[in-house]
């Protein structure tokens, strides 16, 4: 499975490399070009079978995952660090990472609980206090594997939970790495209309892939695939899951970085409508995705998110439905299809 | 001896004080190579005799290292996902977003998961959750929930053992698994070295919540010498210098009121036979290892305990020296090898009287 081996894959903001690999071995003999630009995106493009000129639909999903960059290294060996996208600072003790090209395994220090103070446990330990071990024990030893600016991600295996019903599956970096996998799934089908899928990197650290790649590509339309918050646990207070695991993929209307076009919104929901594929709505005003920037290329283009529910995004390791997924690609396969020779028609 | 597939083994393994059953079964098989008997007691103790070859009636060691492991409880079940209550002692910061093993009618995968950062308050981002308020994910339905776990089922974290640079080894349970692997390298030694005192390696259950184990296979043995084998704090960054020890430079050796003075002092002699690195140990309080329980077995018994530097400890990424293991099986194994029959005559306390008739 395509998602799992791009779940397993190594690629914090600015090291895609190994995403993208996977990516254009995917789809080499499935597309009519492939290029990469300036800042690692993946670009490729499959001609429409309509008459010309056709419509210049963009399809975009980040390559990028939040992770690390080590920033210094002690002279006792352990590795300083700073996070690459938000990582909440609660999750880091105990949690396993792989470091630098050649993976080496690290842990992220926790002290032992028997020599902490009360006060401390009470305390999220900030970022600078954290180190990671790969059991070095000088700062030459370290240096000779490691060198500052060297990137790393958390070190978590994908695995299927649920066979049946929700068909879960857990592992990192879901958020994008779903939203790669369906983009690439759209080639399976011959659409009138050219399709541009943007694999897009450095989403994580503010949009900046996706920004070049529409400025590039100067399309008609664009939709951005997305790993979303789903925060549907139960909790004591009411407050909004944003959007629920299994409900279909979640279509955003307005989150911190654009206003959705409401024609292309009204496009999903009737051609979900139509082919009896669920969806819902992501809670409005939360979080921001490259449509964010997408929208704003050139004059402006069109641009709306859609997004595969996923728990616990930004942690070491995620859960999502595989029917949410199917049912995005679904969903924007019949989008496709819909879509008349001129658009706005 | 090549060790690191047994402390893998033994690491990744599973059992939670009181439910050792998993573990259990590979230390039976291990401590079985070497050993002339091997059996388990009423609490689930596994108990291997290396008799030695002195004549009857021999007296007896017996070394205590505990197999289980800390972990956490099945409280509550909320529309399918799953509050838990701590068996030992986790520090609750560690535990988000940690993935787990929950042992329900089948063992499911599942993730302490938090609400992401980006729909939380300021104020809650800083703070850490109680396990009270953590819930565990296994991507199941309610309904399959509901059928599989109970309210009680054990709760295991999943994390498997990998090396480190340096002969660093990093995993869950190492606190006391890298013990246990020491119990093992010992029984293997003394099957080349002449012994003349009995030796029982036992490994003991429920230390984590009690030192119960020890407590019960002590008594049942009743042994002229007691020796515990345990982790200890290794230097890491967040601790103070004094009670903690270098990984890699040898075990400890621990001295105080809980250790005999002359088993102390023959210990560190047996290292120094060796040319083996070590560390002395103060423990000015009693502890909370094996070692407690052994002095104050019967009528008492003359106690020593070796303990093996281990970083991050009560964490699934428990962190120790493989050498320092090897160390640590070899060091008792020599001490075992040397014990004769004054030794025993050599504990007793002087009381200076023959000074006095003089």
């Amino acid at each position: 499975m395509l998602l799992e081996q791009l779940s397993n894959a190594f690629g914090p903001s600015g090291s895609e490399d190994e995403v993208r690999r996977l990516l254009a071995r995917a789809l080499k003999d499935k597309v009519d070009d492939l290029q990469t630009d300036a800042l690692g995106n993946l670009l490729a493009f499959k001609r429409g079978t309509g008459p010309e000129p056709r419509l210049k639909v963009m399809v975009d999903a980040h390559t990028d995952e939040v992770g690390f960059m080590i920033t210094r290294i002690e002279k006792n060996g352990m590795l300083g660090f700073r996070t690459i996208g938000g990582i909440d600072s609660r999750l880091l003790m105990a949690k396993r990472v792989l470091v630098g090209d050649q993976r080496l395994p690290g842990v992220l220090v926790a002290p032992p609980i028997h020599l902490t103070k009360p006060e401390q446990r009470n305390k999220v330990t900030p970022i600078e206090q954290l180190v990671i071990d790969i059991g070095t024990t000088s700062q030459d030893e370290a240096q000779r594997l490691v060198q500052i600016g060297d990137y790393a991600v958390f070190d978590t295996r994908f695995q299927v939970l649920a066979k049946d019903g929700l068909r879960t599956v857990k592992g990192k970096s879901f958020d994008d790495r779903v939203g790669c996998a369906a983009a690439a799934a759209l080639v399976e089908d011959e659409y009138i209309v050219d399709l541009y899928l943007s694999f897009s990197a450095q989403e994580e650290v503010g949009l900046r892939g996706a920004r070049v790649a529409a400025y590039r590509i100067e399309p008609d339309m664009a939709f951005a695939f997305e790993g979303t918050i789903c925060d549907d646990t139960p909790k004591r207070e009411d407050v909004s899951p944003t959007s629920v695991l299994g409900e279909g993929p979640a279509i955003t209307v307005m989150d911190r970085s654009f206003i959705a076009d409401k024609r292309l919104v009204r496009l999903l929901v009737e051609t979900a409508n139509q082919h009896a594929i669920p969806y819902q709505y992501k809670q409005p005003g939360v979080g921001g995705t490259d449509a964010g920037a997408i929208h704003l290329a050139k004059a402006g283009v069109p641009s709306v998110a859609i997004a595969v529910p996923c728990r616990y995004i930004h942690a070491p390791v995620s859960i999502l439905s595989l029917n949410d997924y199917d049912n995005l690609v679904a969903l924007m396969k019949a989008t496709l299809h819909a879509l008349p020779e001129e658009w706005p028609a | 001896m090549d060790i690191a597939p047994l402390l893998k083994r033994l690491s990744e393994a599973n059992g939670v004080s009181g439910y050792e059953h998993q573990v259990r079964d590979i230390v039976i098989e291990e401590f079985g190579h070497h050993a002339d008997s091997v059996r388990t007691d009423v609490l689930g103790n596994v108990i291997a005799l290396k008799q030695g070859d002195g004549s009857e009636p021999r007296p007896a060691l017996m070394l205590a290292t505990h197999m289980d492991e800390i972990g956490l409880i099945v409280s509550e079940l909320e529309k399918g996902f799953i509050h838990f209550q701590q068996v030992g002692g986790y520090d609750d910061r560690v535990l988000l977003g940690q993935e787990v093993t929950v042992h329900g009618r089948q063992e499911l995968p599942g993730i302490i998961g938090a609400r992401p950062p980006h729909v939380l308050p300021a104020a809650e981002r800083d703070k850490p959750i109680p396990h009270d308020q953590l819930r565990i994910d296994t991507g199941l339905s309610p309904d399959r929930v509901a059928e599989l776990v109970r309210v009680g089922d054990l709760i295991t974290m999943k994390r498997d053992l990998v090396e480190l640079q340096g002969g660093l080894a990093s995993g869950k349970a190492l606190d006391n698994r890298a013990s246990v692997a020491a119990a093992c390298v010992c029984l293997e030694e003394l099957a080349r070295l002449r012994h003349s005192w009995d030796f029982y390696a036992v490994a003991t259950v429920q230390e984590e919540v009690g030192l119960k184990g020890a407590i019960t296979s002590s008594y049942g043995l009743q042994p002229d010498i007691g020796i515990a084998i345990d982790v200890t704090f290794a230097k890491q960054p967040g601790t103070p210098d004094e009670q903690t020890f270098e990984l890699g430079k040898g075990p400890t050796i621990s001295c105080g009121p809980n250790f005999h003075p002359k088993l102390y002092e023959a210990l560190v002699e047996a290292a120094k036979t060796l040319e083996m690195g070590y560390q002395v140990e103060p423990a000015a309080r009693v502890g909370g290892t094996d070692a407690v329980a052994l002095q104050i077995s019967r009528a008492g018994i003359p106690t020593g305990l070796l303990c093996i530097p281990l970083r991050n400890m009560h964490t699934p990424i428990e962190t120790v020296s493989v050498m320092d293991i090897q160390r640590t099986g070899r060091l008792l194994a020599t001490f075992v090898s040397r014990l004769d029959t004054d030794f025993l005559d050599s504990l007793v306390w002087d009381l200076g009287l023959d000074d006095e008739e003089e």
